[in-house]
């Protein structure tokens, strides 16, 4: 009811001086009727009903909403002061939107990867079953999420109480092409009950059952996603039924996923998903379903009704003896054995799914959640300032409206209205920029070998995000102002107008510290920006002790050629010939694993002569000519040749740190050492050659003792051969004349081709991140504090103008008064310098561990920073001053 | 926001009897403003002069409450004019203003001029 009369309240005057008119018309024709000239009785009538004004302003009253009326009057207004300085507003609106949108983004990201609940229902009841801290699991490992062994997973599902359904699946990368250049699609193996536990339902056609996933299953079928349907099919229905071909065998495609879906694992999608019986005939080599050693799986169950986590956790802990007597390998070693019969079955909640990124950049993300936090509140910082000059050349128009009986809080709920308008504005801004810049976020974790994808709705919970900082922001620098604007006494706001001839003391210093202040939180992400780039700068240029440029790898896969093991060989020399007869690469090398990729085989071998019984080593199966490849000089001794094959005696090339850490001498040549060839099969290896020491799998990692082995001298048939190519040649050239060399042998071989430095530089990202992040709120704290520094000088040389006047007009040299502006500049800077050099030191301690090749108090780091923030100061600063120093004396004393 | 459903004689006399005047004139058929002041004016020989600054501000105030209802029509010398006509709800609460009148001028009465044998 009084809603509507107050939405009403306009239409209601309209009507209330219709009937005023009307009545004034009556009257008038009363009084012409008793005799009077028509002006006369309309003069008569008027003078008869009052102010007729005042009649109607009474019933407005009534119907009107007055703190309603209030804040319409005060947003139009604020309307009209925003329109009336366009650059600040501009400015303020630009820097609130940066601030909010970086914050917005990264809490889209954080929100998606850690906070969110998978999209299925009831996702409450989902808990992650594996084993409860395995201290060390011994085997071979595929996959993301490789916690379990088909075995297990078998008993799992065969003995558990505790779930209405329990469920298993692992990661995978498919190879969709018939042949040379590979085509990657995102794969996962899921058991038959995956999609049913977790209540999804096909959008077209079926989902998997339990039907389709049985031992040795033969008629093969697949489920894509609905991402996949619209890339490779665009969205055809007839789809259904089609084969696809999976690393060469062909699948029935049976159904498509709903859009919202995207697997369990957060921060990827899957293309295709195909039971588990299918990892037998796809990686038939692996033994995937039947090694009880082979770690590929991850398990997750649905509590049955009033169970919770710490009950399944009890139950399966009680079951776990048998589960692990049952599958225990013959494959261990006694010690690994005893280990693996000890090992405990638990449940975890996982209602957010799976994530590997989340740990991964668990600690980068809210680093630069941190960081964007500080943008915002320099944004604010500089917003506040910048209001304070607004309010004081509005001084006048304030203390007017003071005196004239309007109530302080009346003027600080006016001046606040303006600062929402600023904050509406900006948000409006800020979410828009989200959008684009977390999706940009996540593209630039992304790699081609590597694809991520973050699901990144815009929903209540972000809106929220961004309306609750826009609402701590509008207090935070729009409150200090006002209140500041209302407090000087009404008399001395008149008399000032806006341009006195003193300095009030209390703006000066809240102004100076708000600068100050600024000059800090700049410091301290100019300071971080400085470090990370650093960082960034030191991964890259790091001597590995390889070669960096020039060198290519290919990775076949020859599983479609179905050769016999004895003609392997074979065909591996006929492709290392032809690739070495391409003209223009100089070099061609054979590896099992690319240096610096992550990549890694370790295990404990006994050296003879050694008094220390075993020792950890890590491993690199290289062949001929990879020391000439990747540019690793040999210290000594000799490079691995075409002697050293099946039948010779095993060879080994030791790096630096093996020499000397483990053999303690320098006469490694000729030195034996014995190695596991299989389980508990131990052969003798000579060492032949010592090599220089190079990154072995991460460039962050020292370098471990490392034993190249002969990769000639593997027993097993390696059926997924890497090369490394070294090449002047340009990358499209090489890696056609590569190509088609390959296809030249075997048609069917699968290529994937790359370039080292992109393999090494994909391990990179999370620094890239950092400093580029880090770099641009950097570069925005810079601008943010020179328009600080630039805008409160502005109003202080204004000021001062007449003081200014008089000091020059008695004699005072204009480089006196560029010094006498530049002294306060100097001081605020080098204040929040010193402040905020403390703070960056703490932050960057924080960031301690992500930091490569330098300390958190890198004298380097704070040097140049500072240097950065001291020059755009300076620059801020000379503006002002030089405006000051060309005042004329006379035109700034006439003006009083 | 003006307080509603308050009981109209409390505190300001002569409000509460302005009310009370409008829907008693009301009672005899629909009029419009200009008419309602004069016919108060006529009754009461000239006695009560109505001020059209409260006329209008209490016909507003009755129409919001739902004791009268209002509508656009011809005057008799053929001018557009906003009437107004008693509701339902308006002529109980006429009853209830009456009844309470009669109590207050008793009750004034008593006072000022007291009955004597």
């Amino acid at each position: 009811m009084g809603w509507i009369r107050f939405l009403r309240r306009g239409r209601w005057d309209v009507e209330r001086a219709r009937e005023l008119e009307a009545h004034i018309d009556i009257e008038t024709d009363e009084n012409i009727a008793r005799g009077l000239a028509p002006d006369e009785a309309r003069w008569a009538a008027r003078r008869k009903l009052g102010n007729e004004l005042r009649i109607r302003e009474e019933i407005y009253g009534m119907n009107t909403i007055a703190s309603l009326d209030a804040l319409g009057r005060d947003l139009r207004y604020g309307v009209r002061f925003l329109r009336r300085t366009p650059g600040f507003t501009a400015v303020a609106v630009l820097s609130l939107a940066l601030g909010i949108g970086a914050n917005t983004a990264i809490f889209q990201v954080i929100d998606a990867l850690r906070l969110r609940t998978l999209p299925v229902p009831r996702p409450e009841e989902l808990v992650e079953v594996r084993i409860a801290k395995p201290r060390s699991r011994a085997g071979n490992f595929y996959g993301r999420y490789s916690e379990l062994t088909n075995p297990v997973w078998e008993q799992v599902r065969a003995r558990q109480e505790a779930f209405s359904g329990v469920a298993a699946w692992g990661t995978t990368r498919f190879d969709l092409a018939e042949g040379g250049a590979v085509r990657r699609a995102q794969g996962l193996y899921v058991s038959g009950g995956f999609f049913d536990v977790l209540g999804v339902t096909a959008a077209h056609g079926r989902v998997l059952t339990l039907a389709d996933d049985r031992p040795g299953c033969a008629g093969t079928v697949a489920v894509i996603s609905h991402a996949f349907w619209q890339r490779e099919y665009g969205g055809d229905r007839a789809v259904l039924g089609c084969t696809l071909l999976l690393e060469g065998h062909a699948f029935d495609i049976i159904g498509i996923t709903p859009s919202t879906f995207h697997g369990v694992d957060v921060g990827r999608s899957f293309d295709v998903a195909v039971p588990i019986c299918a990892a037998a005939v796809i990686n038939p080599d692996a033994g995937l379903t039947e090694q009880a050693h082979v770690w590929w799986l991850s398990a997750l169950g649905r509590l049955r009704p009033g169970w919770t986590s710490q009950r399944a956790t009890a139950h399966l802990r009680a079951i776990s003896p048998s589960v692990f007597q049952q599958t225990l390998s013959s494959w261990f070693d006694p010690e690994p054995a005893k280990g693996y019969l000890a090992f405990t079955l638990e449940a975890a909640p996982c209602a957010s799914g799976f994530s590997s990124l989340r740990t991964q950049y668990s600690s980068p993300l809210w680093l630069l959640f941190g960081l964007s936090g500080l943008v915002l509140l320099a944004s604010c910082v500089n917003l506040a300032n910048l209001l304070l000059a607004k309010a004081s050349t509005r001084e006048r128009e304030i203390g007017v409206r003071l005196a004239s009986g309007a109530s302080r809080w009346r003027i600080v709920q006016q001046l606040l209205t303006e600062s929402v308008l600023l904050a509406a504005l900006g948000t409006a801004g800020g979410v828009g920029l989200a959008r684009v810049l977390s999706g940009l976020l996540v593209a630039s974790l992304s790699t081609g070998q590597n694809p991520l994808f973050v699901n990144l709705p815009m929903d209540w919970r972000l809106i929220g995000f961004a309306i609750a900082i826009a609402l701590i922001t509008t207090l935070a620098f729009g409150l200090a102002p006002a209140l500041r604007a209302t407090a000087t006494p009404v008399v001395q706001l008149v008399k000032s107008g806006g341009r006195g001839g003193t300095i009030d003391r209390g703006h000066h210093g809240l102004r100076a510290t708000l600068v100050i202040v600024q000059v800090a939180l700049s410091m301290v992400m100019v300071g971080s920006a400085t470090l990370f780039a650093l960082s960034l700068r030191n991964l890259s240029t790091f001597d590995t002790g390889h070669r960096r440029d020039g060198v290519w790898v290919a990775e076949l896969s020859m599983g479609r050629l179905a050769l016999p093991d004895d003609q392997v060989p074979a065909a591996l020399r006929a492709l290392l010939d032809r690739l070495r007869s391409i003209p223009g690469v100089e070099s061609v090398a054979r590896t099992a694993i690319v240096p610096m990729a992550g990549m890694s085989m370790a295990d404990d071998i006994r050296i003879e002569g050694a008094a220390t019984t075993t020792q950890l080593t890590y491993f690199h199966r290289v062949g001929p000519g990879y020391f000439r490849t990747t540019g690793v000089p040999l210290l000594s001794g000799r490079d691995f040749d075409a002697r050293d094959d099946v039948r010779s005696r095993r060879v080994a090339i030791v790096n630096r740190t093996f020499a000397t850490r483990l053999l303690a001498s320098p006469a490694a040549l000729g030195r034996v050492f014995h190695a596991q060839t299989a389980p508990n099969t131990w052969a003798p290896y000579e060492i032949v050659g010592i090599a220089e020491d190079a990154v072995y799998s991460d460039v962050r990692d020292p370098v471990p003792p490392v034993a190249y082995l002969a990769i000639d001298q593997d027993q097993e048939p390696d059926r997924g051969p890497v090369f490394l190519i070294h090449s002047r040649l340009s990358p499209s050239v090489l890696s056609t004349s590569v190509t088609r060399a390959i296809a030249e042998v075997g048609p069917a071989i699968a290529v994937e081709f790359s370039s080292l430095s992109a393999i090494v530089g994909g391990n990179t990202q999370r620094e890239r991140l950092l400093a580029e992040l880090s770099g641009s709120f950097g570069i925005l704290a810079l601008v943010l504090s020179a328009v600080g520094i630039y805008g409160v000088l502005s109003y202080l040389v204004a000021r001062r103008r007449q003081e200014i006047g008089v000091r020059l007009a008695l004699g005072s040299t204009r480089s006196a008064i560029v010094r006498l502006v530049a002294r306060d500049s100097l001081r605020w800077i080098g204040a929040g310098l010193v402040l905020g050099g403390g703070l960056a030191v703490v932050a960057a301690n924080a960031a301690r561990s992500m930091l490569f090749g330098l300390a958190p108090t890198d004298p380097t780091a704070l040097i140049i920073a500072a240097a950065m923030l001291a020059l755009s100061g300076a620059a801020a600063t000379i503006v002002p001053a030089l405006r000051a120093a060309r005042l004329h004396p006379t035109g700034a004393l006439r003006e009083e | 926001m003006p307080k509603r459903g308050s009981a109209p004689l409390d505190g300001e006399l002569l409000q509460g009897t302005l009310d009370l005047l409008v829907l008693k004139t009301l009672l005899l058929g629909p009029a419009h403003g200009h008419t309602i002041a004069h016919a108060i004016e006529r009754r009461s020989d000239e006695v009560l002069q109505v001020e059209y600054g409260s006329l209008y501000p209490a016909l507003h105030r009755l129409e919001d409450r739902g004791w009268i209802a209002s509508f656009w029509g011809t005057s008799e010398n053929n001018r557009r004019a906003r009437y107004y006509r008693l509701t339902p709800a308006g002529r109980t609460q006429l009853v209830q203003q009456e009844n309470r009148w009669d109590l207050l001028v008793q009750a004034v009465n008593r006072i000022v001029k007291p009955v004597t044998e």
